[in-house]
């Protein structure tokens, strides 16, 4: 037990750092995979194979190669920022390929007869998208964007590899102070759960909210 | 092409038109970008000879192809240790016997809830284990807990006709499933096992974490040269086509077989898993109802 109270500002710097990035990284990731999303739906060949290319490089790339050439490669473009904004940058564009994915599969949901109807209506692109598609396609892509960003939240442990100040990194300064080492690790992998059961919990709530009711 | 069809109606000749210049502008700005990332690396010198050099030696290629066998090794072991493990949490998860029901509950809720590095780095670092064995331990541990929730998937998705009849024969628990619901779970779930091999493909390069002598690893031994004016960037271009592309050929692989057993009549009796690593993700809660 002491190995936390003894810790705590470590633990909570390590536990901060991990939610920061998780919350940046989800963010991104979910701009960017809305954009590679309506790009993979989009009645333009160019842009469909744009995002195609991405979802399919991205989703057969190892996350550690990524991190590898991201947080050691950029800087060698002369492009220098602080670690945590590449850490954000590779866990934001790797994660982007499956909430593509999850968006693109919700949109498919969508039976072809509501888009019709809705056009028969009158309605324009704008509206038929905005009132009748996404509010159902948005429902049904709740559960596995949220395991997505569950799975973005356990990834960022990479980035505490690559000396991001983060959770899992907290291990390295603890083991020199000497203190127990499976004690280290018990409380770290606790900081873990908090976060995903907390997203988890999340996105428990916005599905009983918006959910499709089964 | 067939994408979205509740998203468009069927275009006119204006629209076309319209879509066609589209096209043209965004092909633009793409090939501009593609030419802008071209620029940088020639100017940034990533095309000199010097940088290239390492790769004609034959020491280095042998390196790299080391780090490549280390890195299948890896994926190997753990690969059929996690298809063993995972088939007996499955068996576990599917007990009659309450007590064996919750403790292979237990354990695969846990392992899959925790981040597959702090296990790796667990058993590495608190344990004191050989990185090898503590990359295999932590893949296994993960996907094998993975696994027995598709394999419980799989085995619940099969018709309820096929247990009820199978029973009404008289065979014993242990018959039913073994010869008549797992070899149809398997085979239905095959694309979604595939696509977690895939996943246990790509966390083999975790092991460059750890020190482990893996392909990544190889890697930045030549990336961290003096003498080749440290070529970073040539390495990635070298390594990275290999690793994604082996991913990509099992990707490619899972959906094969998951589009052969759309049309195979002896899945019939079972709902089809989806083929892409998308299918399972790391920590993802599984697609099926929770246990009656």
């Amino acid at each position: 037990m002491n190995v936390l109270t003894d810790n705590f500002s470590a633990y909570g710097a390590g536990f901060l750092g991990t939610l920061e990035l998780t919350v940046y990284a989800s963010l991104l990731a979910l701009a960017l995979g809305f954009l590679m999303a309506s790009f993979r739906v989009a009645p333009v060949g160019s842009l469909r194979i744009f995002g195609t290319a991405w979802v399919t490089v991205l989703r057969n790339t190892p996350l550690t190669l990524l991190f590898f050439a991201v947080l050691l490669g950029l800087p060698r473009f002369g492009l220098v920022l602080p670690f945590k904004v590449f850490a954000v940058l590779a866990l934001g564009c790797y994660t982007s390929a499956f909430i593509c994915e999850a968006l693109r599969s919700g949109i498919n949901t969508v039976p072809r007869g509501q888009g019709e109807a809705a056009r028969s209506l009158g309605m324009t692109f704008g509206q038929a998208l905005s009132l009748v598609v996404l509010p159902q396609a948005f429902r049904s892509v709740i559960p596995p964007v949220g395991s997505t960003l569950i799975a973005l939240a356990k990834n960022s442990a990479i980035a505490g590899a690559f000396s991001v100040t983060e959770l899992l990194g907290t291990y390295k300064t603890l083991n020199e102070l000497g203190y127990n080492i499976v004690w280290t690790f018990v409380w770290i992998a606790v900081g873990y759960l908090i976060i995903t059961l907390a997203i988890s919990a999340l996105f428990h709530a916005l599905e009983r909210r918006w959910g499709v009711a089964r | 092409m067939t994408a979205a069809p509740a998203l468009y109606d069927v275009p006119g000749p204006r629209t076309r038109r319209r879509h066609a210049l589209y096209g043209v502008l965004s092909t633009a700005v793409l090939l501009a970008l593609l030419a802008w990332i071209l620029y940088l690396l020639f100017h940034t010198g990533q095309f000199t000879a010097t940088k290239w050099l390492p790769f004609e030696y034959q020491g280095i290629q042998l390196l790299l192809l080391r780090g490549l066998g280390n890195t299948l090794k890896a994926f190997a072991i753990a690969a059929v240790l996690s298809l063993a493990l995972g088939g007996v949490l499955a068996t576990g998860r599917l007990s009659d016997h309450r007590p064996v029901r919750a403790l292979a509950t237990l354990v695969v809720e846990f392992f899959r809830a925790m981040p597959v590095l702090v296990m790796i780095f667990f058993i590495f670092v608190a344990l004191k284990v050989q990185p090898l064995p503590a990359l295999v331990a932590g893949l296994t541990l993960y996907n094998g807990s993975v696994l027995a929730e598709v394999f419980r998937s799989g085995v619940h998705a099969v018709e309820r006709g096929q247990r009820e009849a199978a029973f009404a024969l008289g065979m014993r628990k242990t018959q039913v499933m073994t010869h008549v619901l797992v070899p149809q779970a398997v085979r239905a779930m095959l694309p979604a096992i595939i696509s977690q091999l895939v996943v246990a493909l790509k966390d083999t390069s975790l092991g460059f974490l750890i020190t482990y002598e893996e392909f990544l690893h190889a890697g930045k031994l030549i990336a961290s040269n003096l003498d080749y004016d440290l070529p970073f960037i040539p390495v990635v271009m070298v390594i990275s086509p290999i690793y994604i592309g082996m991913c990509m050929l099992l990707s490619w692989f899972a959906g094969w077989v998951s589009r052969r057993e759309q049309r195979s009549p002896k899945t019939e009796a079972v709902a089809h898993a989806p083929a892409g690593p998308g299918a399972l993700l790391p920590g993802g809660e599984p697609p099926m109802a929770p246990e009656p």
